[in-house]
Protein backbone atom coordinates (compact mmCIF):
# COMPACT_ATOMS: atom_id res chain seq x y z
CA UNK A 1 0.00 0.00 0.00
CA UNK A 2 2.60 2.54 1.15
CA UNK A 3 5.61 0.88 -0.45
CA UNK A 4 4.45 1.69 -3.98
CA UNK A 5 7.17 3.62 -5.80
CA UNK A 6 9.50 3.44 -2.81
CA UNK A 7 12.60 2.20 -4.66
CA UNK A 8 12.76 4.99 -7.28
CA UNK A 9 11.98 7.54 -4.58
CA UNK A 10 14.79 6.29 -2.33
CA UNK A 11 17.20 6.16 -5.28
CA UNK A 12 16.35 9.72 -6.30
CA UNK A 13 16.70 10.90 -2.68
CA UNK A 14 20.21 9.42 -2.46
CA UNK A 15 21.20 10.80 -5.88
CA UNK A 16 19.92 14.33 -5.22
CA UNK A 17 21.47 14.37 -1.73
CA UNK A 18 24.87 13.39 -3.15
CA UNK A 19 24.47 16.06 -5.84
CA UNK A 20 23.52 18.64 -3.20
CA UNK A 21 26.54 17.83 -1.02
CA UNK A 22 28.83 17.96 -4.06
CA UNK A 23 27.39 21.36 -5.00
CA UNK A 24 27.80 22.66 -1.43
CA UNK A 25 31.49 21.81 -1.27
CA UNK A 26 32.63 22.09 -4.92
CA UNK A 27 30.25 24.48 -6.69
CA UNK A 28 28.92 27.09 -4.27
CA UNK A 29 31.47 29.86 -3.65
CA UNK A 30 32.76 30.77 -0.20
CA UNK A 31 30.76 33.51 1.43
CA UNK A 32 32.88 36.60 1.95
CA UNK A 33 31.69 37.41 5.45
CA UNK A 34 31.54 33.98 7.12
CA UNK A 35 33.83 31.94 4.90
CA UNK A 36 33.71 28.14 5.08
CA UNK A 37 31.43 28.07 8.15
CA UNK A 38 28.56 29.29 5.94
CA UNK A 39 28.42 25.77 4.42
CA UNK A 40 26.26 24.82 7.44
CA UNK A 41 23.59 27.10 5.96
CA UNK A 42 22.93 24.58 3.13
CA UNK A 43 22.09 21.92 5.69
CA UNK A 44 20.53 23.90 8.52
CA UNK A 45 18.05 26.06 6.58
CA UNK A 46 16.60 23.35 4.26
CA UNK A 47 16.21 21.11 7.31
CA UNK A 48 14.29 23.89 9.11
CA UNK A 49 12.08 24.61 6.08
CA UNK A 50 11.26 20.92 5.54
CA UNK A 51 10.63 20.38 9.28
CA UNK A 52 8.20 23.30 9.45
CA UNK A 53 6.59 22.17 6.18
CA UNK A 54 6.22 18.70 7.71
CA UNK A 55 4.41 20.13 10.72
CA UNK A 56 1.98 21.96 8.43
CA UNK A 57 1.54 18.84 6.27
CA UNK A 58 0.79 16.87 9.44
CA UNK A 59 -1.97 19.37 10.22
CA UNK A 60 -3.43 19.07 6.72
CA UNK A 61 -3.45 15.27 6.97
CA UNK A 62 -5.16 15.58 10.35
CA UNK A 63 -7.89 17.68 8.70
CA UNK A 64 -8.31 14.92 6.09
CA UNK A 65 -8.60 12.40 8.91
CA UNK A 66 -11.32 14.35 10.70
CA UNK A 67 -13.20 14.97 7.45
CA UNK A 68 -13.07 11.41 6.15
CA UNK A 69 -12.83 9.39 9.36
CA UNK A 70 -10.14 7.32 7.65
CA UNK A 71 -7.57 6.35 10.31
CA UNK A 72 -4.81 5.98 7.73
CA UNK A 73 -4.70 9.80 7.49
CA UNK A 74 -4.07 9.97 11.21
CA UNK A 75 -1.18 7.53 10.79
CA UNK A 76 0.22 9.66 7.95
CA UNK A 77 -0.11 12.78 10.09
CA UNK A 78 1.62 11.09 13.04
CA UNK A 79 4.57 9.90 10.94
CA UNK A 80 4.86 13.36 9.34
CA UNK A 81 5.03 15.06 12.76
CA UNK A 82 7.40 12.39 14.10
CA UNK A 83 9.83 12.95 11.22
CA UNK A 84 9.54 16.73 11.56
CA UNK A 85 10.52 16.47 15.23
CA UNK A 86 13.59 14.43 14.25
CA UNK A 87 14.53 17.06 11.66
CA UNK A 88 13.76 19.76 14.25
CA UNK A 89 16.31 18.16 16.58
CA UNK A 90 18.79 18.36 13.72
CA UNK A 91 17.91 22.02 13.14
CA UNK A 92 18.53 22.90 16.80
CA UNK A 93 21.82 20.97 16.93
CA UNK A 94 23.26 22.27 13.66
CA UNK A 95 22.01 25.78 14.49
CA UNK A 96 23.82 25.69 17.82
CA UNK A 97 27.02 24.52 16.14
CA UNK A 98 26.74 27.32 13.58
CA UNK A 99 25.92 29.89 16.28
CA UNK A 100 28.96 28.84 18.31
CA UNK A 101 31.24 29.13 15.29
CA UNK A 102 29.73 32.33 13.96
CA UNK A 103 28.61 34.31 17.03
CA UNK A 104 30.66 32.66 19.78
CA UNK A 105 27.55 31.42 21.61
CA UNK A 106 25.74 28.09 21.53
CA UNK A 107 22.39 29.81 22.02
CA UNK A 108 21.01 33.38 22.15
CA UNK A 109 17.81 33.79 24.13
CA UNK A 110 17.08 37.28 22.74
CA UNK A 111 17.01 36.07 19.14
CA UNK A 112 13.39 35.64 17.90
CA UNK A 113 14.14 33.09 15.16
CA UNK A 114 15.93 30.72 17.54
CA UNK A 115 13.45 31.00 20.38
CA UNK A 116 10.39 30.75 18.10
CA UNK A 117 11.73 27.55 16.54
CA UNK A 118 12.37 26.15 20.02
CA UNK A 119 8.79 27.06 21.02
CA UNK A 120 7.40 25.23 17.96
CA UNK A 121 9.67 22.25 18.67
CA UNK A 122 8.61 22.04 22.33
CA UNK A 123 4.96 22.43 21.34
CA UNK A 124 5.22 19.37 19.12
CA UNK A 125 7.08 17.44 21.84
CA UNK A 126 3.76 17.57 23.73
CA UNK A 127 2.18 15.60 20.88
CA UNK A 128 3.71 12.29 22.03
CA UNK A 129 2.48 12.28 25.65
CA UNK A 130 -0.93 13.48 24.43
CA UNK A 131 -1.19 10.75 21.82
CA UNK A 132 0.10 7.86 23.89
CA UNK A 133 -1.80 8.73 27.06
CA UNK A 134 -5.07 7.84 25.30
CA UNK A 135 -5.70 4.12 25.01
CA UNK A 136 -8.84 4.08 22.90
CA UNK A 137 -7.57 4.13 19.28
CA UNK A 138 -10.51 6.18 17.96
CA UNK A 139 -10.14 8.88 20.62
CA UNK A 140 -6.37 8.80 20.29
CA UNK A 141 -6.61 9.49 16.55
CA UNK A 142 -9.25 12.20 16.99
CA UNK A 143 -7.49 14.10 19.79
CA UNK A 144 -4.13 13.82 18.04
CA UNK A 145 -5.68 15.22 14.88
CA UNK A 146 -7.17 18.18 16.74
CA UNK A 147 -3.76 18.90 18.26
CA UNK A 148 -2.00 18.52 14.90
CA UNK A 149 -4.42 20.99 13.27
CA UNK A 150 -4.08 23.60 16.05
CA UNK A 151 -0.29 23.29 16.20
CA UNK A 152 -0.04 23.18 12.40
CA UNK A 153 -1.94 26.49 12.20
CA UNK A 154 0.41 27.94 14.79
CA UNK A 155 3.49 27.26 12.64
CA UNK A 156 2.82 29.79 9.82
CA UNK A 157 1.45 32.35 12.32
CA UNK A 158 4.60 32.00 14.37
CA UNK A 159 6.76 32.25 11.25
CA UNK A 160 4.98 35.42 10.11
CA UNK A 161 5.24 36.99 13.56
CA UNK A 162 8.98 36.39 13.64
CA UNK A 163 9.37 37.85 10.14
CA UNK A 164 7.60 40.98 11.28
CA UNK A 165 9.83 41.28 14.36
CA UNK A 166 12.92 43.40 14.19
CA UNK A 167 15.92 41.34 13.06
CA UNK A 168 18.70 40.97 15.60
CA UNK A 169 21.53 38.60 14.79
CA UNK A 170 19.94 35.81 12.78
CA UNK A 171 19.87 36.59 9.04
CA UNK A 172 16.66 36.41 7.00
CA UNK A 173 17.27 33.99 4.16
CA UNK A 174 14.34 34.26 1.79
CA UNK A 175 13.83 38.00 1.79
CA UNK A 176 14.58 40.89 -0.53
CA UNK A 177 16.96 42.45 1.95
CA UNK A 178 19.77 40.75 3.74
CA UNK A 179 19.17 37.31 2.37
CA UNK A 180 19.41 37.81 -1.42
CA UNK A 181 21.67 34.96 -2.53
CA UNK A 182 23.83 35.10 -5.66
CA UNK A 183 22.79 32.74 -8.48
CA UNK A 184 25.14 29.82 -7.78
CA UNK A 185 24.45 29.92 -4.04
CA UNK A 186 20.71 30.11 -4.67
CA UNK A 187 20.84 27.12 -7.06
CA UNK A 188 22.79 25.08 -4.48
CA UNK A 189 20.30 26.10 -1.81
CA UNK A 190 17.32 25.04 -3.96
CA UNK A 191 18.95 21.66 -4.72
CA UNK A 192 19.55 21.22 -0.97
CA UNK A 193 15.87 21.92 -0.22
CA UNK A 194 14.80 19.39 -2.88
CA UNK A 195 17.23 16.81 -1.44
CA UNK A 196 15.94 17.37 2.09
CA UNK A 197 12.31 17.12 0.92
CA UNK A 198 13.08 13.86 -0.91
CA UNK A 199 14.79 12.45 2.20
CA UNK A 200 11.73 13.43 4.24
CA UNK A 201 9.24 11.80 1.86
CA UNK A 202 11.38 8.66 1.54
CA UNK A 203 11.66 8.21 5.31
CA UNK A 204 7.96 9.01 5.68
CA UNK A 205 7.06 6.24 3.25
CA UNK A 206 9.53 3.87 4.91
CA UNK A 207 8.06 4.36 8.37
CA UNK A 208 4.50 4.18 7.06
CA UNK A 209 5.29 0.89 5.29
CA UNK A 210 6.82 -0.55 8.47
CA UNK A 211 3.88 0.61 10.60
CA UNK A 212 1.33 -0.72 8.11
CA UNK A 213 3.09 -4.11 7.99
CA UNK A 214 3.18 -4.21 11.78
CA UNK A 215 -0.54 -3.45 12.02
CA UNK A 216 -1.43 -6.07 9.40
CA UNK A 217 0.67 -8.61 11.29
CA UNK A 218 -1.15 -7.80 14.52
CA UNK A 219 -4.52 -8.31 12.79
CA UNK A 220 -3.34 -11.58 11.29
CA UNK A 221 -2.13 -12.82 14.68
CA UNK A 222 -5.48 -11.90 16.30
CA UNK A 223 -7.43 -13.73 13.58
CA UNK A 224 -5.23 -16.81 13.78
CA UNK A 225 -5.55 -16.89 17.55
CA UNK A 226 -9.34 -16.57 17.23
CA UNK A 227 -9.40 -19.42 14.68
CA UNK A 228 -7.22 -21.60 16.90
CA UNK A 229 -9.44 -21.07 19.94
CA UNK A 230 -12.63 -22.14 18.08
CA UNK B 1 32.98 38.55 13.78
CA UNK B 2 35.68 37.85 11.17
CA UNK B 3 35.50 34.59 9.23
CA UNK B 4 37.09 31.64 11.00
CA UNK B 5 40.19 30.11 9.41
CA UNK B 6 39.49 26.96 7.36
CA UNK B 7 41.03 24.52 9.86
CA UNK B 8 38.83 25.81 12.67
CA UNK B 9 35.67 26.30 10.59
CA UNK B 10 36.12 22.82 9.08
CA UNK B 11 35.59 21.20 12.48
CA UNK B 12 32.26 22.97 12.98
CA UNK B 13 31.06 22.24 9.44
CA UNK B 14 32.06 18.57 9.79
CA UNK B 15 30.28 18.39 13.17
CA UNK B 16 27.05 19.79 11.68
CA UNK B 17 27.06 17.35 8.73
CA UNK B 18 27.97 14.41 11.00
CA UNK B 19 25.02 15.30 13.29
CA UNK B 20 22.68 15.18 10.28
CA UNK B 21 24.06 11.88 8.98
CA UNK B 22 23.91 10.34 12.47
CA UNK B 23 20.27 11.36 12.87
CA UNK B 24 19.36 9.76 9.54
CA UNK B 25 21.42 6.62 10.28
CA UNK B 26 19.91 6.15 13.76
CA UNK B 27 16.42 6.63 12.33
CA UNK B 28 16.99 4.12 9.52
CA UNK B 29 18.55 1.66 12.02
CA UNK B 30 15.47 1.90 14.27
CA UNK B 31 13.16 1.29 11.30
CA UNK B 32 15.43 -1.59 10.23
CA UNK B 33 15.06 -3.17 13.67
CA UNK B 34 11.28 -2.79 13.43
CA UNK B 35 11.27 -4.48 10.01
CA UNK B 36 13.42 -7.36 11.27
CA UNK B 37 11.04 -7.81 14.22
CA UNK B 38 8.10 -7.97 11.77
CA UNK B 39 10.00 -10.52 9.68
CA UNK B 40 10.67 -12.65 12.78
CA UNK B 41 7.01 -12.51 13.81
CA UNK B 42 5.88 -13.48 10.30
CA UNK B 43 8.22 -16.48 10.53
CA UNK B 44 6.73 -17.42 13.91
CA UNK B 45 3.19 -17.16 12.54
CA UNK B 46 4.13 -19.28 9.54
CA UNK B 47 5.55 -21.94 11.84
CA UNK B 48 2.39 -21.84 13.95
CA UNK B 49 0.09 -22.25 10.94
CA UNK B 50 2.20 -25.09 9.59
CA UNK B 51 2.15 -26.84 12.97
CA UNK B 52 -1.60 -26.33 13.06
CA UNK B 53 -2.08 -27.69 9.57
CA UNK B 54 0.04 -30.85 9.84
CA UNK B 55 -2.23 -32.72 12.36
CA UNK B 56 -5.27 -31.78 10.27
CA UNK B 57 -3.51 -33.05 7.18
CA UNK B 58 -2.81 -36.36 8.94
CA UNK B 59 -6.51 -36.59 9.85
CA UNK B 60 -7.60 -35.96 6.26
CA UNK B 61 -4.94 -38.28 4.87
CA UNK B 62 -1.71 -37.16 3.32
CA UNK B 63 -1.63 -37.87 -0.37
CA UNK B 64 1.60 -39.64 -1.44
CA UNK B 65 1.35 -38.06 -4.88
CA UNK B 66 1.85 -34.58 -3.45
CA UNK B 67 5.35 -33.27 -3.95
CA UNK B 68 7.08 -30.04 -3.02
CA UNK B 69 6.92 -27.43 -5.71
CA UNK B 70 10.23 -25.99 -6.95
CA UNK B 71 9.14 -22.50 -5.75
CA UNK B 72 9.04 -23.59 -2.14
CA UNK B 73 7.33 -25.70 0.47
CA UNK B 74 3.70 -26.51 -0.18
CA UNK B 75 1.21 -27.18 2.58
CA UNK B 76 -0.47 -30.63 2.38
CA UNK B 77 -3.98 -29.16 2.40
CA UNK B 78 -3.32 -26.77 -0.40
CA UNK B 79 -1.44 -29.39 -2.34
CA UNK B 80 -4.29 -31.79 -1.83
CA UNK B 81 -6.76 -29.35 -3.34
CA UNK B 82 -4.60 -28.94 -6.36
CA UNK B 83 -4.04 -32.69 -6.82
CA UNK B 84 -5.83 -34.24 -9.84
CA UNK B 85 -9.15 -35.91 -9.02
CA UNK B 86 -9.05 -39.69 -8.66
Amino acid sequence: MYSKGFKPLAASAVAVTLLAFAMVFFYAPLETDQGFIQKIFYLHVPMAIVALGGFVAGGIMAILHLRSGDRSWDMRSYVCIHLSIILGTGVLLTGSIWARASWGHWWLWDEPVLVSFLVVFLLYCVYYPLRFSIEDPERQARYSSVFAIAAGAFVPINFAAVRMAQAFTHPRVLSETGGALPGDMRLTFVVCIVAMALIFVTLWKLELTAKHASMQLKRLRTRLEATAST
Amino acid sequence: MPALPLDEAGKYVAAAYVVFLLLILVYVAIIGMKVSRIEREVGELLELTEEDESPRAREVGHSPTVQESPEGEQSPQRAGLEAPPR
